[in-house]
């Protein structure tokens, strides 16, 4: 029989998060972008306890450039990278924006070269995915030999669909996109679990987008999902540095309280104290005595 | 010669190969895709690679997203 301590040793050290054919130690995905300074993001990443950052493709800028790149400021051989396709509203611009960070990791000589985070926009002020555009690109890329994790919504059939098209991990959204909202609808993100770990209990589900701070993460991890990716909730709390161990603790108990198994929801009290013993007078008759 | 990198039309010398440009560029090689005339140009292609009139790049790198 296992103690306390040694299941949690083994859920905080030894419960890796498997997606296709990367191992990532930690359950927390973390993005890059929207922070004040390099600095800030580069401590904020450390301390997050993360070993995958994502990263977006953007043209190089020929002037006023800063001499400085992205990748001056995250140590290669502490974190994954994971490239995006943010910013994408097509199929076609999608796959295109995939391949080139493809040829970005394969130069830096980076384990995961052939993995891409899907995102194919439909709209620009939710920043809600297209469905059909996202399916297409998955198709495309995963012929093409790509890991792909899916930005998706949280609809239960599209996820689906995802997985059957190849995805090697879906991510529904909680909420949109840098809103804060956290999971809006848990209920979906119930069925959608259900229905892509029904056979295949190890099959990576990983809320993407929507978190506002760390009681969201928390709960999605505790609804059973197996990692949780955010970027803003960090970058923009007025403190990044303490939120950045705040999401850290916050998905370590939150996979920990769904190993453990929540106690059922009850609509009446149950005491924890023994009710025999007491010195004090009870007003009401027991039940059964 | 005229070629256009990123949307912005630039002069370089004839038989002026990717490493060559991305140096003219101030561009760190390791850190960058280059798309020529929109089919990826592999990195170990960048030396062996001449530019000619008219050819159309897309220099790409990593930045900040989520």
């Amino acid at each position: 029989m296992t103690t306390p301590l040694e299941t949690s040793s083994q859920v905080t050290s030894e419960d890796p998060l498997r997606i296709g054919s990367f191992v990532l130690e930690s359950r927390l995905i973390v993005g890059s972008g929207r922070y004040q300074d390099v600095q800030v993001m580069s401590e904020s990443l450390e301390l997050s306890g993360s070993d995958c950052v994502t990263v977006a493709v953007r043209r190089e800028r020929l002037h006023d450039r800063d001499g400085e790149n992205l990748l001056d400021h995250i140590d290669p051989e502490r974190f994954v990278l994971l490239p995006n396709t943010a910013g994408c509203y097509s199929a076609e611009d999608a796959v295109r924006v995939a391949r080139l960070g493809r040829e970005i990791l394969r130069s830096l000589g980076n384990a995961g070269a052939d993995w891409v985070k899907l995102e194919v926009l439909g709209d620009t002020r939710t920043l809600l995915p297209d469905p059909v555009a996202t399916l297409e690109a998955t198709e495309l890329l995963v012929n093409d030999g790509f890991q792909v994790l899916c930005y998706t919504s949280d609809d239960p059939v599209m996820a689906q669909r995802l997985k059957q098209a190849g995805a090697v991990a879906v991510m529904p959204a909680g909420s949109p996109i840098g809103s804060g909202q956290g999971i809006l609808n848990p209920n979906n993100i119930r069925i959608c679990l259900e229905y892509l770990k029904q056979d295949d209990p190890d099959y990576p589900v990983i809320v993407d987008a929507g978190v506002g701070t760390a009681s969201d993460v928390a709960f999605a991890m505790e609804l059973g999902v197996d990692g949780v990716l955010l970027n803003t909730a960090i970058a923009h709390a007025r403190d990044p540095l303490a939120m950045a161990m705040a999401m850290r603790k916050a998905v370590e108990a939150g996979r920990l309280a769904f190993l453990a198994g929540r106690i059922p929801r009850r609509l009446y009290a149950t005491a924890s104290s023994p009710e025999d013993g007491v010195i004090a007078t009870h007003p009401f008759p027991r039940k059964g005595k | 010669m005229n070629i256009v990198v990123n949307g912005n039309s630039i002069d370089v010398p004839r038989a002026c190969n990717i490493v060559q440009l991305l140096e003219q560029l101030d561009l760190d090689g390791r850190h960058v895709a280059v798309e020529l005339n929109r089919a990826i140009l592999p990195h170990e292609d960048h030396a062996s690679r001449l530019l000619e009139d008219n050819d159309s790049l897309e220099i790409v790198t990593f930045v900040g997203g989520g």
